[in-house]
């Protein structure tokens, strides 16, 4: 049991010394890592973090239940751009009946959707947060989903394998098993025909309240600029349903002219609790779960998770499968890009035939996924300490010829048809700009950091898996506009295609599987925060085992979902078919950011 | 010059599609471009150029050896019995928990038989992940090749009894030829390392005889 009392009491070491120096009692060692801030003093030691240690990158915040020890627990991970290399992890404790911090959106606005999220799921409410409302379940909601004690509707037994499966397993369905689950609360005097005029009325009085404030680089014109004609401001919706949105997603945009004067996305459609279902699961059922995150890429998500629960149970892979891993990743990375690249011009009105050109390559490449793996989008390949299987005979040939002959053609290609287009350039330049203080401040990551003119990239920042071999260089752009949030896909392929060009060369004959291959893997207690350089972000699995088969936490920093905190700072100021544009160029994919 | 990025892009289109055209003339000596699985291959590889459809349903693609779908029971003809031990690895593992099974208990022992009363899979909540397969000690659930499974309902047809999966070896042993010969070649294995016990346990057997032999025969010492 991840109990406070029992677990070992990590060192202050390093930046944590000097913070414990600075701060006296108000910083504590924490178990297993990090330092435990006092509530009373976050914000002040968030800023020191921020400003005087360099930490200036919020990665992660996400809340524990501890239910043992009656509290909640917040947990930050900043990283340093500059420097690079691991987290200072700082936490922060709340008591579970009463659980309240103070907001971290005034030092890192990157927090806000976080923050959110683990009010929404946690009950941790935030002091000073501008916008504390639910962000993936709905308004009117009854109970926290996520904390220990909240059980979820129509389930049997909060962790599997369940036990009316074997040895007397009849089958039944769910709905015949729980008759429409009496363990679904509503708050009282719920009126399910009102709330979602009051969930919207929310929405539309949080737009009216956003505004434009200093540092914001677009200026929003205030009524018509001639001031010839009266305008008076309007709310539209986009979405949910709707092409652009790649997904069910809602932007709610408020509007001075066709000038978005502030933009709030909605989102929490697809919320199906992936993070209950993942602490329900054992460790290696948790797998093929991570497919459906962002199922474009998913082979990435596989090995972002099996790289955390490896770090929890040391465990090393084979030379074999570290290259094939880096294979299937980089594979993953052109394919996801071809998409992003395809569906951007889809965006701006180059209706299908663009995304279906360069959607070619995609298809080759999942026909290699599918020979591998079995599937073609549902990958589910990636094991502890191994991957599922060798790939079959032929598969290396295959992979070479397109590796070494196809791709790059291709990836000039599309180049060559697209970039210099001048509709591509009239509608992408200076379009949707993020400065790369406001990308480092809203803790945007991926193509969307480095496109602002921030070179961070975690295979190159905190190496993991053999990133550390390979020659390549971490693409980055300046202007911060959607323009650049595109080249930056194309050099970022031309990149995989020199890591792939090298790793097809060196992979070595072996094995594939390094310790032995259990169907119920019992994890050694610990806390690991693990993140891999997703084609969409910096993709982290925050895990925390309590030794038994079963996760006792199991969180996702999902780069989609982070991504959008910037949304409305980037569409101010712009145009409403721009939007669509922006939204396109942060290739979000809703799998993942509702999670 | 204003005007060209729409001149260009129109280009690309129709050099595509005069492409597919000229490309066609290639496969007039394969035996035409669509309806023909040599083509098929071909249109679908790293050389493809053009049209990259599949005439789905007249034209489908072949499944590779891994493919995974829906799982099935092996029933082993040679031995004529199901290879499913009950033992309910493969309904711990599954992620979304859609297999059933009930174990065989002997009427007068009380004791588990090794083989299944009953066994469900519901595969309108299966996901096709294939760790049943994967972690299944004795060979005896598969992943199938069968992708066309559409039914008008969902809760007689959808629900996979025992009957309905278990399908004979020897059609496993046609779309898995490499796991199946990997299967064989462990049988095999197994029975000549047992033969090779068996042997040195005889062998042994009558090493001890021959002494035993000897030492009757042999005076007592003394």
């Amino acid at each position: 049991m991840a109990n406070p009392t029992t677990a070992p009491i990590a060192e202050l070491t390093g930046s944590l010394a000097a913070l414990k120096e600075r701060f006296g009692d108000a910083v504590r060692p924490a178990e297993f890592e990090g330092a435990l801030v006092d509530p009373a003093h976050l914000v002040e030691v968030a800023k020191h973090i921020r400003d005087d240690l360099g930490y200036d990158y919020l990665s992660s915040a996400t809340a524990v239940d501890y239910i043992k020890s009656g509290e909640i627990e917040m947990v930050y991970h900043a990283y340093s751009i500059k420097k690079g290399g691991p987290a200072l992890v700082f936490k922060a404790r709340t008591p579970r009946d009463n659980a309240v911090l103070p907001s971290l959106v005034s030092v890192w606005p990157g927090a806000d959707f976080q923050e959110r999220e683990a009010y929404d799921l946690f009950g941790v409410k935030f002091d000073g947060h501008p916008n504390l409302k639910r962000i993936l379940m709905w308004e009117g909601f009854q109970g926290h989903p996520m904390r220990r004690d909240w059980h979820e509707a129509y389930y049997e037994q909060d962790q599997k394998p369940f036990d009316s499966r074997w040895p007397g397993g009849h089958h039944t369905r769910a709905e015949d098993r729980v008759k429409w689950a009496d363990n679904v609360e509503y708050p009282a005097g719920f009126d399910p025909s009102s709330f979602v005029e009051e969930a919207n009325a929310a929405v539309y009085e949080r737009l009216k309240q956003i505004e434009v404030v200093e540092g914001q680089s677009v200026s929003v014109p205030s009524g018509n600029g001639s001031g010839s004609l009266k305008t008076d401001e309007l709310v539209v919706n986009l979405g949910p349903q709707h092409p652009s949105t790649h997904g069910v997603f809602r932007m709610v945009a408020s509007l001075e002219g066709e000038t978005i004067r502030a933009l709030e996305p909605v989102m929490g459609y697809l919320h199906r609790n992936h993070e209950k279902i993942g602490e329900r699961n054992t460790y290696i059922q948790n797998i093929p779960y991570t497919d459906r995150l962002d199922y474009i890429s998913s082979m990435s998500n596989n090995l972002g998770y099996v790289l955390a629960v490896e770090k929890l149970m040391n465990l090393k892979p084979t030379e074999r499968t570290e290259h094939l891993r880096v294979i299937m990743v980089e594979l993953t990375r052109i394919a996801n890009h071809f998409w992003a690249i395809g569906f951007l011009l889809n965006d701006l009105g180059a209706f299908f035939t663009p995304a279906l050109y360069a959607i070619e390559e995609r298809e080759l490449i999942l026909d290699l996924f599918e020979a591998a793996a079995g599937s073609r989008m549902m990958c589910n390949y990636m094991r502890f300490g191994g991957v599922a299987r060798d790939v079959p005979p032929g598969w290396m040939e295959k992979c070479r010829e397109l590796v070494f002959e196809r791709l790059p053609r291709k990836i000039d290609e599309l180049d060559g048809f697209l970039s210099g287009s001048e509709l591509i350039r009239a509608r992408c330049m200076g379009v949707g700009y993020l400065s790369p203080e406001d990308a480092i401040r809203y803790s945007a990551a991926g193509p969307v950091l480095r496109a602002s003119g921030v070179p961070y990239d975690v295979r190159r920042a905190e190496p993991y898996s053999i990133y550390d071999r390979f020659e390549f260089d971490v693409a980055v752009r300046t202007n911060g506009d959607v323009y650049d949030r595109y080249l930056i896909r194309i050099d970022e392929m031309r990149q995989s295609v020199r890591i792939l060009q090298q790793a097809l060369k060196q992979i070595p004959e072996g094995e594939i599987q390094a310790g032995k291959k259990q169907y119920s893997q019992r994890v050694p207690a610990g806390q690991t925060y693990s993140r891999v350089e997703n084609p969409k972000g910096e993709l982290g699995f925050y895990v925390v085992s309590d030794g038994s088969a079963n996760p006792y936490r199991y969180h996702i920093r999902a780069p989609s979902f982070i991504n959008l905190t910037a949304l409305g700072l980037m569409c101010t100021g712009y145009k409403v078919a721009d939007t669509v544009v922006i939204l396109g160029s942060i290739d979000i994919v809703l799998g993942e950011t509702d999670r | 010059m204003f005007g060209f990025g729409v001149l260009k892009g129109l280009g690309v289109t129709f050099r595509h599609f005069v492409g597919t055209y000229v490309d066609d003339i290639g496969y007039w000596f394969r035996g035409g471009r669509y309806y023909n699985e040599k083509s098929l291959l071909r249109r679908q590889g790293p050389r493809a150029k053009g049209v990259f459809t599949v005439q789905y349903p007249e034209e489908k693609l072949p499944v590779p050896e891994n493919f995974r779908y829906l799982p099935f029971l092996i029933y082993d003809t040679t031995a004529n019995d199901d290879k499913c031990t009950s033992c309910g690895i493969c309904a711990k593992v599954c992620p979304p928990q859609c297999i059933w099974i009930v174990r065989t208990t002997d009427p007068v022992t009380k004791r588990p038989v090794p083989q299944p009363a009953e066994f469900y899979i519901d595969t309108t909540i299966c996901m096709q992940c294939g760790f049943c397969a994967e972690f299944c000690p004795f060979d005896a659930i598969k992943m199938d090749h069968e992708y066309e499974i559409a039914a008008f309902e969902r809760f007689q047809t959808m629900v996979y009894d025992k009957e309905k999966l278990t399908k004979p070896d020897t059609y496993h042993a046609a779309i898995h030829p490499t796991d199946w010969a990997r299967e064989q070649k462990e049988i095999a294995e197994k029975a000549a390392k047992e033969a090779e016990k068996k042997r040195q346990a005889e062998e042994k057997a009558k090493a001890a005889a021959v002494a035993k032999e000897a030492a009757a025969q042999q005076p007592p010492a003394g």
